[in-house]
């Protein structure tokens, strides 16, 4: 019972929060919306796609990427949202949160999944201008894509916290976007499909093929349409419970408390 | 055993050593200070009582309730006031205090009720609508005491609450502090590195370079000079 108070109330001042801060919501979504629009203009002439599931006919391409911006949308998210929670940004609140009678790995997912509902939040804004600026994605999906979007938001943000809890070097944001968000965005599947990377190199392809991103992406394309991806969905299972132990471990509000006495 | 108890606590960042054997008692139904120069260990010993971060040598009691083996009950029976503050600014200062209830167990019409009350004590009710951001600095942190009390602690330990105030605030806070003390039997810890917040009437902690140099009623430390030189003279480095 407490647990279900607390986790609505984390749930709800987070959303607050977003909603409170127009800016953050337009940048949200302005990102995605340049790659929708300006990258899949020219994208268009130079790829060619072939039917591949879960799509039944040819497809433009951008409808192709709009699960993979829907991901990126969650993949930026995570990382802010992880990097938030451990430097000193948050650091107030969260020693609001820690010093609570509530056990750590708790705070943790409950941080983990209020940063994902207000990420899911922004994916529907998208996949809304997306629709009203003409790309063809079918209605019914935007409800199946939910549990979708909610387990790979959480895989992601669960990566996000571990990362900034183990890697100290990684200090900013930029530095988390080269090594990391761009890394993982471009070797996957959202983008190009596999075929097409196994086209100019296999070892790519493998790469992509093994990117839990890649996975994260496919399950939500399939929800799209109504099906469940097994293999996905074991990743983003498997992995999403891997890295949110790894980062409970690890995770040390020291590390925010000597750099707010820095 | 009750109010909060120390003992033998040590701690080191790496290889500075920040709190060395510290053991302390702050009693129910009275004021205790910690007292301490910038650097004297206050904040990393707030962060062990607040359970932030794990007690390696010694024990943090409250309540009798050991921090380490026992968090939940521990930190149920203790409030808290950080250095820093943790107001979400763009909120109301209900949904603030809700929000901190709610981490305790708290909803519903009970919280409702124990906000009001809490904010018709600082005379602040018709404030509960408006964003914290619109409130002064000495209304924000008499909100964050209020906060501290929602769940009811028998402990409350303040982590120099008073910085960046200006006088009156400084003066109205310390002396809310002192009542909750008297009137509630309120085991208050509060930390310190100015003098004039504390009366001769109060138990006194003296922390320096994380050793616990005097313990007293400050009254008694003091004797005949004032209790600034008095701590003057005991933090002073040779030169």
């Amino acid at each position: 019972m407490s647990y279900r108070i607390a986790l609505t109330a984390i749930t709800l001042r987070e959303l607050r929060r977003f909603l409170s801060q127009r800016g953050r919501f337009f940048a949200a979504l302005v990102r995605p919306l340049v790659w929708l629009v300006v990258f899949a203009a020219g994208f268009r002439a130079a790829l060619g796609l072939s039917i591949i599931p879960p799509y039944q006919t040819y497809i433009t391409y951008e409808v192709y990427i709009t699960p993979g911006l829907c991901g990126m949308i969650l993949l930026f998210a995570g990382m802010q949202n992880a990097l938030s929670l451990v430097y000193d940004r948050e650091m107030g609140t969260m020693r609001l949160l820690l010093s609570s009678p509530l056990p750590r790995p708790f705070i943790l997912f409950a941080k983990l999944f209020a940063g994902t509902v207000v990420a899911v939040a922004q994916v529907y804004a998208f996949l809304v201008v997306a629709l009203l600026i003409g790309v063809d994605i079918p209605l019914s999906g935007l409800a199946f894509i939910l549990p979708a979007l909610i387990l790979s938001g959480m895989m992601l943000g669960s990566l996000g916290l571990l990362l900034s809890a183990t890697i100290s070097r990684l200090e900013n944001f930029a530095g988390v976007m080269n090594f990391v968000i761009f890394p993982m965005f471009f070797l996957s599947t959202a983008l190009y499909p596999l075929w097409k990377m196994a086209e100019s190199s296999p070892l790519l392809r493998d790469i992509c093929a093994m990117n839990p991103f890649s996975h994260a992406v496919e399950l939500i394309r399939f929800a799209l349409y109504g099906q469940i991806a097994p293999v996905p969905l074991l990743v983003v299972l498997g992995c999403g419970a891997v890295f949110f132990a790894l980062a409970v471990f690890f995770y040390d509000p020291r590390r925010g408390l000597q750099r707010s006495k820095a | 055993m009750s109010g909060l108890n120390i003992a033998d606590v040590s701690f080191n960042y790496g290889a500075k050593r920040a709190l060395d054997g510290v053991s302390l008692t702050a009693g129910p139904g009275r004021f205790t200070a910690l007292l301490g120069p910038n650097g004297a260990g206050k904040s990393t010993l707030f962060a062990l009582i607040s359970g932030l971060i794990a007690t390696r040598r010694g024990r943090v009691l409250i309540e009798g309730f050991d921090i380490a083996t026992n968090p939940r009950a521990a930190l149920s029976r203790l409030g808290i006031v950080f250095q820093a503050q943790t107001l979400d600014l763009d909120l109301t200062v209900r949904h603030n205090l809700r929000y901190f209830g709610a981490l305790h167990g708290m909803s519903g019409k009970e919280l409702d009720q124990r906000i009001d009350a809490a904010m018709d004590r600082l005379d602040m009710r018709d404030r509960l609508g408006e964003r914290a951001a619109e409130l002064n600095g000495g209304h924000r942190r008499r909100m964050e005491i209020a906060r501290a009390l929602l769940h009811r602690p028998s402990v409350l330990v303040l982590d120099e609450p008073t910085v960046g105030l200006d006088v009156a605030s400084r003066m109205a806070i310390t002396r809310h502090v002192h009542d909750l003390a008297a009137d509630e039997g309120l085991a208050v810890f509060w930390a310190t590195h100015l003098v004039d917040e504390i009366s001769d009437g109060d138990d006194l902690v003296l922390l320096h370079k994380g050793r616990v140099l005097a313990a007293g009623q400050a009254g008694a430390l003091r004797g005949q000079v004032l209790l600034n030189d008095w701590f003057l003279g005991q933090t002073r480095v040779p030169a």
